[in-house]
């Protein structure tokens, strides 16, 4: 912590007494919330406890019904986005906005002013630019080249080089490697050095501690109260969150004795519709009984080996047979039937998997209503299921017809993985399970999969958080674009080597010799 | 200064508040102009709306006219569930007439009446699907627009339906007049309460193609399909088998409601049959949220406005082209009003100019 004594103008952001309420809900209430010039300041609260709100509404998308707002100790009133840009307010979004089809630079600029752009001049002022913070940029790249990290680069200097000195970012890490986040935390630092103010919302406690200088909690729409990060340690800081106290630790029931194996893949290679390979002779076994982990960056093939596996993408070569039948080449529905249950939650949640505008009895019968004799839809018995399901996982919602898109995230997640579980599977692939879910939700779905795992049930987890993935699963499957680089115990692994192994190292080389954990 | 904000959500009387008072504002446009054009306003709007509902033969004239408009909005609602933009429905109408007037002509003379009504409601259905399945399969295999696609067969079977008109049906017996035969007497559709049973034929079909989308297994994986097409196939469906069944009901329905026309109230098959069926019944199917029983409710009303314009022009003189400026007006107010539906306008208060920018 450095000291200093504090006037006004060092106080960045001041939100005093912000209420806002949707309809009849509460979102913010009385909220109170500072950030000096100069530090990291982390926003923790769980899913629904108005942090995106409080965040909206610094970023001029919402308008406050209650509060001042002081920007540098002169207050301010936010109509629009724009004034709160002009205020040097930047917000960095958890899905970037940028132009696919632009360059980086372009994306950076957002055109010059003139009539005629003067791509050379602008690509090497922005190369400075980056180079002040010491981040690496390719200007003249265009944007769906990028990899993710460098995309969300993009997406920070964006802000940064439209004025911003107030940068708002929201669950940055949620898609990089341990490498990517070390490097994004020393840009941040050094940010933070030359005078900006940095808020970080992010849900993994230990980058909070690691990284930021103060921290508020929020829950329920209410601020809580703000630490020195120094003089409060992790597990207090739950307790604040979530408001009573909670274990952090992950359970990882051993796996039965009398495994068998249930579902074997086997060189198999998959193209996705516009015919890249995706994977590429990928090959492991997954027991009953046992969790095994995928990790690798976004995009390395986890949603195409996913969907292979549920039948929805051919494949080009190579087998998957699950206990001891060959299910490559049937139909999803058949595979369905045989009981093997996918979940994968994309990055926008409602892509693939759910009807965002049905409520949630008409999602509840997405995978199963085919099974029922008869033309017609058999809603009653769904209704039931719907309401059993709402009711065990602690679906908060106003009701079963309650359409799934004006749910929250971690809700939407519970319906679906209600939903896979009920179907009594004895595989279940799952991908992203706790995408931008709070610790409680998080925490619950874990539980969920263990008491699946217990009941002998195979799980495929392709997760992002790696501490989570060496927690909970007892093998870890690195994929590289596309390629198997190695398969570990997840007991005696580090984040380290699994980190390497993502970026395309293979696990033979990072340890000098052949080391496949086998899986008898 | 006023910005435009997302409502979150509208209590149902609310939405038909607004939905009413943008019918006014509609309504109030129509005044003016009818003022600024030197008629008076409160004896026009009286006309029309005596025209089309004041007395037992203007409902019958109304309903007559909304009896096709109703069953072409419940086919074109089926493909729009699907996100299929159909907008093909001219066309569809006018294949169902050609179709049904083929059998007509071809079958025995002494075919009974209600034989050759079915086979002709068949023919009428399988016209529609017909002409409705050719940008289906070309969307489905080829990932061409089937907005673009549907909207220029309207055109090819506006070409046909002439060429047929001025060659190839051309009725001898018509004194050279262009005109094709009309059909035989026993394919009229019979009377109830002084309509065509068409109107029955409605009922049915909202009720039918209520419980298809809402209750059956097809109508689920139609919703399902157009909400994602990925979750589709996730779930196990088969996308293209339910699009092209979707697309053959959208079109048969449509085509089933030119047979009507033709079989009610008609009885002669020309290039003006639709009667715009085609394009009024996107309004409808929209404006009713796709819903069947408002599709039903919002056709009478159109019907109204149209069968309201012509007495107007007959009454009182007012030409045809203002006549359908007014119905234009009172059209896109309607419209216009869903908009509100979803955003509101929201007043900044006066303190706001000092903090700003």
């Amino acid at each position: 912590m450095r000291e200093k004594t504090l006037d006004m103008t060092d106080i960045a952001i001041s939100m005093r007494g912000i209420s806002k309420t949707f309809g009849s809900v509460v979102a913010n209430d009385d909220i109170h919330f500072e950030v000096r010039r100069g530090e990291i300041h982390a926003l923790l609260g769980e899913n629904g406890s108005g942090k995106s709100t409080l965040m909206n509404i610094l970023s001029g998308i919402y308008r406050p019904d209650q509060g001042v707002i002081d920007v540098y100790g002169k207050e301010k009133v936010f109509l629009s986005p724009k004034d709160s840009i002009a205020c040097g307010i930047g917000m960095v979004h958890q899905h970037f906005k940028l132009a696919e089809a632009l360059t980086a630079a372009e994306n950076i600029s957002g055109g010059s002013k003139g009539f005629l752009t003067r791509r050379k001049k602008e690509s090497d002022a922005i190369r400075i630019f980056s180079e002040k913070y010491g981040m690496e940029i390719r200007p003249e790249q265009l944007t769906n080249q990028l990899s993710v990290s460098e995309k969300q680069t993009v997406e920070i200097l964006k802000v940064l080089y439209r004025g911003a000195e107030i940068l708002v970012l929201d669950e940055p890490t949620a898609v990089l490697t341990p490498q990517e986040i070390r490097r994004l935390f020393r840009v941040l630092r050094k940010m933070r050095d030359d005078g900006c103010s940095i808020v970080f919302i992010s849900h993994k406690l230990n980058e909070v501690m690691d990284l930021c200088d103060r921290v508020t909690v929020l829950r329920k729409g209410k601020s809580i109260a703000t630490y020195d990060v120094d003089a409060i340690d992790a597990y207090e800081l739950v307790e604040k969150m979530v408001g009573r106290k909670v274990d952090l630790s992950i359970d990882r029931p051993d796996p039965p004795v009398d495994r068998k194996e249930c579902l074997a893949v086997d060189r198999l290679t998959v193209r996705d519709e516009n015919g890249y390979k995706k994977l590429n002779e990928v090959s492991f076994s997954l027991a009953n009984g046992e969790i095994l982990g995928v990790a690798g960056l976004a995009g390395s093939g986890q949603k195409e080996l996913c969907e292979a596996i549920a039948g929805i993408l051919p494949c080009e070569t190579g087998m998957i047979s699950f206990e001891g039948t060959q299910i490559s080449g049937k139909s999803p529905r058949e595979i369905i039937r045989r009981g093997v249950s996918m979940s994968f939650i994309p990055e926008d949640r409602l892509g693939m998997g759910l009807c965002a505008s049905m409520d949630i009895t008409e999602n509840i019968l997405l995978k199963d209503y085919a099974f029922t004799p008869g033309p017609f839809l058999q809603t009653a018995k769904a209704k039931e299921k719907a309401e059993r399901i709402v009711r065990e996982l602690e679906i908060s919602t106003p009701g079963i017809d309650h359409p799934v898109r004006k749910l929250s995230g971690g809700n939407i997640q519970k319906v679906i993985l209600g939903r896979e579980i009920n179907l009594s599977p004895k595989l279940i692939i799952t991908a992203y399970a706790v995408r931008g879910l709070d610790i409680h939700s998080s925490y619950t779905i874990y539980n969920l999969l263990n008491e699946q795992k217990r009941k002998n049930v195979a799980i495929l987890y392709i997760g992002e958080d790696l501490d989570v993935l060496l927690e909970l699963c007892d093998r870890i499957m690195v994929l590289c674009a596309g390629e198997v680089t190695g398969i570990v115990d997840a007991r005696t692994v580090t984040k380290e080597e699994v980190g390497q192994m993502m970026s395309g190292t293979r696990y033979e080389d990072l340890k000098g010799g052949v080391e496949y954990v086998s899986n008898s | 200064m006023f910005r435009i904000a997302k409502r979150d959500d509208l209590p149902t009387v609310y939405a038909y508040l607004i939905r009413a008072g943008s019918i006014l504002a509609g309504l109030l446009l129509a005044c003016i102009l009818m003022l600024i054009l030197g008629y008076n306003p409160i004896e026009t709007l009286g006309a029309l709306v005596a025209g089309s509902f004041g007395s037992p033969s203007a409902i019958r004239n109304t309903i007559t006219i909304a009896i096709p408009l109703a069953i072409t909005a419940l086919g074109l609602a089926i493909a729009f569930r699907m996100k299929f933009w159909n907008i093909g429905g001219e066309g569809q109408i006018i294949m169902g007439c050609v179709f049904a007037t083929f059998v007509s002509h071809n079958l025995p003379p002494e075919t009974p009446g209600f034989l050759m009504i079915l086979l002709m409601g068949l023919a009428g259905f399988a016209g529609g699907a017909f002409w409705a399945l050719i940008p289906g399969l070309f969307r489905i295999y080829s990932r061409t627009n089937e907005t673009l696609f549907t909207l220029m067969m309207n055109y090819i079977a506006l070409g046909i339906v002439q060429y047929l008109h001025y060659v190839l049906w051309r009725d001898p017996m018509a004194n050279g007049f262009p005109k094709i035969r009309a059909i035989p007497e026993q394919a009229h559709l019979p009377v109830i309460f002084g309509v065509h049973t068409g109107w029955i034929a409605v009922i049915i079909f909202a009720v039918l193609v209520f419980l298809l989308i809402r209750k059956t297994k097809l109508g689920y994986e139609i919703r399902v399909v157009g909400e994602s097409a990925p979750t589709a196939n996730y779930a196990g469906m088969n996308v293209k088998k339910v699009l092209l069944t979707g697309v053959i009901l959208s079109g048969g329905l449509v085509g089933l409601a030119g047979m009507l026309k033709l079989s009610g109230a008609v009885y002669t098959l020309s290039p003006s049959i639709t009667g715009n069926a085609g394009f009024t019944a996107i309004i409808v199917a929209w404006l009713s949220g796709l819903s069947a029983p408002v599709m039903v409710l919002v056709s009478i009303l159109i019907a109204a406005l149209e069968q309201g314009s012509q007495v107007i022009q007959i009454k009182l003189q007012v030409p045809s082209s203002v006549a359908s400026v007014i119905q234009g007006l009172i059209l896109m107010s309607a419209l216009g009003g869903e908009f509100f539906l979803r955003y509101r306008v929201v007043k900044d208060s006066k303190d706001a100019k000092k903090g700003g920018v």
